[in-house]
C-alpha cells in the first residue's frame, strides 16, 4: 500500500482523506485476518482442550475451551492403548537416517551433474528428470512385491532403501551449485585439491542454506509418510507415527478424549520444531518452490 | 601454466595409468553417480517395466501369475462400475478442491502482501496446518466434523441451521467435508507460494495504477492476477496431480465410504491391491490414472497461452 500524500501538488484535505480511509483500511484488513488466524487454529486449540476433559465435559453443549477439571487420563489411557512414544522414536530414526543418506546421495549427483563435464551428461540429467513424471502409485505394487521378494518385508530396508535417493533432491542442489563461482574450486585445484576434495571442503560448506532445505524437506516427508510404510510394516512396533496414529485410532475409536491426547502427542513435536524456527522454515519451503510440498 | 584450463597440471603423476588420468573428471561424475543410478535402475526403472507386466497379468501373490493380456483394462474401463464412482469422486475433489484452494490462498496472500505491523504473525498463523500430517489432521477433523458433538455443527447451530449434515456419514456432504479439511490444511503453503510471486510484481505499478485512479478490485485484476498467473498456473498443475493422488484422509476417516462416497481412485487401488490381492488389476488401474492425470496435464498446458502472462 502506497503511502499517503507521497504524490506531490496535491490539495491538503485531499490527502487527508486518503489517509483516514487507509487507516479505516488498514483496520478492516487487520480484522480480516485475525478472524482467518482464530478459525485456522482453532482445530489446534480444540484438540488440545477435548485432550484434556473427562468422558462426560467432551460432550457438554455449548462447547467449553477450558477444560474443567483439567483431566491427565486421557493422556495415560492413550499411552496404554498404543506406544505413542515408541512410535515418535521411530519416526525420528527413520526421518534422521533418510535425510542423511538423502543429503549424500543427492549432493553427490548434483555435483556430477552441475559442476562436473563427462560424454552423455545432460541426457542422464534429463532422463532422471523424466522419472519425476512416475507418480508413486504406478511403481507401489511392483515396489512392494519386490520387497516382498528380497525378503525386506516389514523391515525398516524396505522404507529406507527406496527412500535414500530423490531426483527432486539433486535437481534442488544442482540449481544451487551451479551458482557458485568455478574461481573457488580452480584455486583449490591448483593447490593440488582433488575434484572429490574441492566438492567436500569448498562446495558443501557453501552450500549450507540448500542442503538445509532440502534437510527439513525430507524430514517432514519422512515424518508424514504414510501409504509406503502402511503397507511395507506388519508388526505395529516398528510403526513410524503416522500409521502408528491409525492404529491408535482402530484400538480407541470413538473415546475422543484419548483420541485427542494421542493426537496432540503425534503433533506436538513438529508444531514446536516449527514454532522455534518458523522464519527458516517457511524461507525453506520458499527456496524448494513448489517441490516442497 | 596455460590460461585456457588453469586446472590441468602440466605432467600426469607417475605410476598412475594414463587412461585414468585422462578421464579422471567423467570416472569422478561416475563414481558419484552411482548410489542415484542404483537407485533409480532398481526402484523407478524397473518396478515400471514390472508395472507394466504386471498390469497385464492376473496375480494373487500366492498361486502362479497367468498371463491374461489387456483383460484387466477392458475390466476396468468397461465393466466395474465402482472405478467408475472412483474416478467421479475424484474428479469431483478435483473440481471443488483446485479453485478454492487457489483462491483461499492468493486471497491470503495478496492481504499479507501489504506492508502492515504484525503481518509475519498471521503468515505463521496461516502456514501452521501444513507443517502438521494428513492423518494427525484427519483425526482432529472427525471430531470437528461429528455430527452431534462436533465443534463446526455446534456452530452451524448457533448460526440458526436447525438441522446441519452428519458430515462424514452422509453420502451428500462427505465429499464437501473433506474439501474443506484439505483447503484449510494447504491454503498455507499455497499462500507462500503466491507471496513469493507477489514480490517479483514491480510496485510502481501499482502506484501508477493509483494516480490513475483505480481501486483495490481494479487493481488485482488489472496487475496482481496476469502478472501472478505463471504462479497460479504451476500451482494449479500441481494440485491437480495432489488431489488426483488422495489417500491418507480417505483411508483415516472414511475407508471411501458411506456408500462408496469418497472412495478415490488411489484408495481403489490400495483396495485391490493390499485388501484383495488382485496386483494385476492394481496395477492396470494405477497406469490407467496415470494416463488420465498426464493428459490433463498436456491440456493444461495446451491452455495455459490462452491466460498464463509471460514477460
Amino acid at each position: 500500500m502506497s503511502e499517503a500524500g507521497v504524490v506531490t501538488g496535491r490539495p491538503e484535505s485531499r490527502s487527508l482523506g486518503r489517509l483516514r480511509r487507509a487507516t479505516a483500511g488498514s483496520l478492516l484488513l487487520y480484522a480480516a485476518l485475525l478472524v482467518g488466524a482464530i478459525l485456522t487454529l482453532t482445530p489446534f486449540l480444540w484438540t488440545l482442550s477435548t485432550s484434556l476433559k473427562t468422558p462426560q465435559t467432551v460432550f457438554s453443549i455449548p462447547p467449553t475451551f477450558i477444560p474443567r477439571p483439567v483431566y491427565w487420563q486421557n493422556y495415560t489411557d492413550a499411552l496404554n492403548a498404543a506406544p505413542l512414544f515408541r512410535f515418535l522414536w521411530n519416526s525420528a530414526f527413520l526421518a534422521t537416517t533418510i535425510t542423511v543418506l538423502r543429503l549424500a546421495t543427492c549432493s553427490m549427483a548434483a555435483y556430477a551433474f552441475g559442476r562436473l563435464r563427462f560424454p552423455g551428461r545432460d541426457t542422464l540429467f534429463l532422463l532422471f528428470l523424466g522419472t519425476m513424471m512416475i507418480p508413486e502409485h504406478v511403481t507401489l505394487i511392483p515396489n512392494f512385491v519386490l520387497m516382498k521378494f528380497l525378503h525386506f518385508y516389514n523391515t525398516y530396508k524396505a522404507l529406507i532403501l527406496p527412500s535414500a535417493f530423490s531426483v527432486f533432491g539433486t535437481f534442488l542442489l544442482r540449481q544451487y551449485f551451479m551458482t557458485l563461482p568455478y574461481e573457488l574450486e580452480e584455486a583449490a585445484r591448483i593447490d593440488g585439491c582433488s575434484r572429490i576434495g574441492s566438492f567436500v571442503r569448498i562446495i558443501l560448506p557453501l552450500s549450507k542454506p540448500a542442503l538445509a532445505t532440502l534437510g527439513v524437506l525430507t524430514f517432514k516427508g519422512i515424518w508424514n509418510w504414510f501409504l509406503w510404510p502402511l503397507v511395507m510394516l506388519n508388526d505395529y512396533k516398528a510403526f513410524p507415527i503416522q500409521v502408528g496414529l491409525a492404529f491408535f485410532q482402530g484400538q480407541v475409536t470413538v473415546r475422543w478424549g484419548p483420541l485427542m491426547a494421542g493426537t496432540t502427542l503425534a503433533m506436538l513435536p513438529v508444531l514446536i520444531v516449527f514454532f522455534l524456527g518458523q522464519k527458516h522454515f517457511i524461507q525453506s519451503m520458499a527456496l524448494a518452490g513448489l517441490g516442497g510440498r | 601454466m596455460s590460461v585456457a584450463n588453469p586446472v590441468a597440471p602440466t605432467a600426469p603423476p607417475a605410476k598412475t595409468p594414463s587412461w585414468i588420468y585422462r578421464h579422471e573428471e567423467a570416472l569422478t561424475a561416475w563414481v558419484l553417480l552411482l548410489p542415484a543410478v542404483l537407485s533409480a535402475v532398481a526402484f523407478v526403472a524397473f518396478p515400471v517395466i514390472m508395472a507394466i507386466w504386471l498390469s497385464l497379468q492376473s496375480w494373487d501373490l500366492l498361486t502362479p501369475a497367468r498371463f491374461v493380456g489387456l483383460q484387466n483394462y477392458v475390466d476396468i474401463l468397461f465393466h466395474d462400475p465402482h472405478f467408475r464412482q472412483a474416478v467421479g469422486n475424484t474428479v469431483y475433489f478435483v473440481v471443488g478442491q483446485v479453485p478454492l484452494t487457489v483462491a483461499v490462498s492468493m486471497l491470503l496472500a495478496v492481504l499479507l502482501n501489504q506492508k502492515l505491523k504484525g503481518v509475519s504473525w498471521f503468515r505463521t498463523a496461516f502456514y501452521t496446518p501444513i507443517v502438521t500430517s494428513t492423518v494427525s489432521v484427519a483425526m482432529v477433523w472427525m471430531w470437528l466434523l461429528n455430527g452431534d458433538f462436533g465443534l463446526i455443527n455446534w456452530a452451524l447451530r448457533f448460526l440458526g441451521v436447525a438441522h446441519p449434515p452428519n458430515w462424514l456419514a452422509d453420502p451428500v456432504w462427505s465429499k464437501p467435508a473433506l474439501i474443506l479439511m484439505s483447503v484449510w490444511h494447504s491454503a498455507g503453503y499455497f499462500m507462500v507460494i503466491f507471496l513469493a510471486g507477489l514480490q517479483t510484481i514491480p510496485e510502481n505499478l501499482y502506484e501508477a495504477a493509483e494516480v490513475d485512479g483505480a481501486g483495490p478490485w481494479k487493481r488485482f485484476w488489472a496487475i496482481t492476477f496476469p502478472l501472478l498467473s505463471s504462479t497460479t498456473f504451476l500451482v494449479i498443475v500441481l494440485l491437480v496431480m495432489d488431489v488426483f493422488n488422495i489417500f491418507d484422509q480417505v483411508y483415516m476417516m472414511t475407508k471411501g465410504g458411506p456408500n462408496g462416497s469418497t472412495e478415490t481412485i488411489v484408495y481403489y487401488i490400495y483396495s485391490h491391491g493390499f485388501e484383495w490381492f488382485h496386483m494385476g488389476y492394481a496395477c492396470a488401474m494405477a497406469w490407467i490414472l496415470f494416463v488420465i492425470v498426464f493428459v490433463l496435464t498436456l491440456i493444461q498446458f495446451r491452455l495455459q497461452k490462452r491466460w498464463v502472462h509471460y514477460e
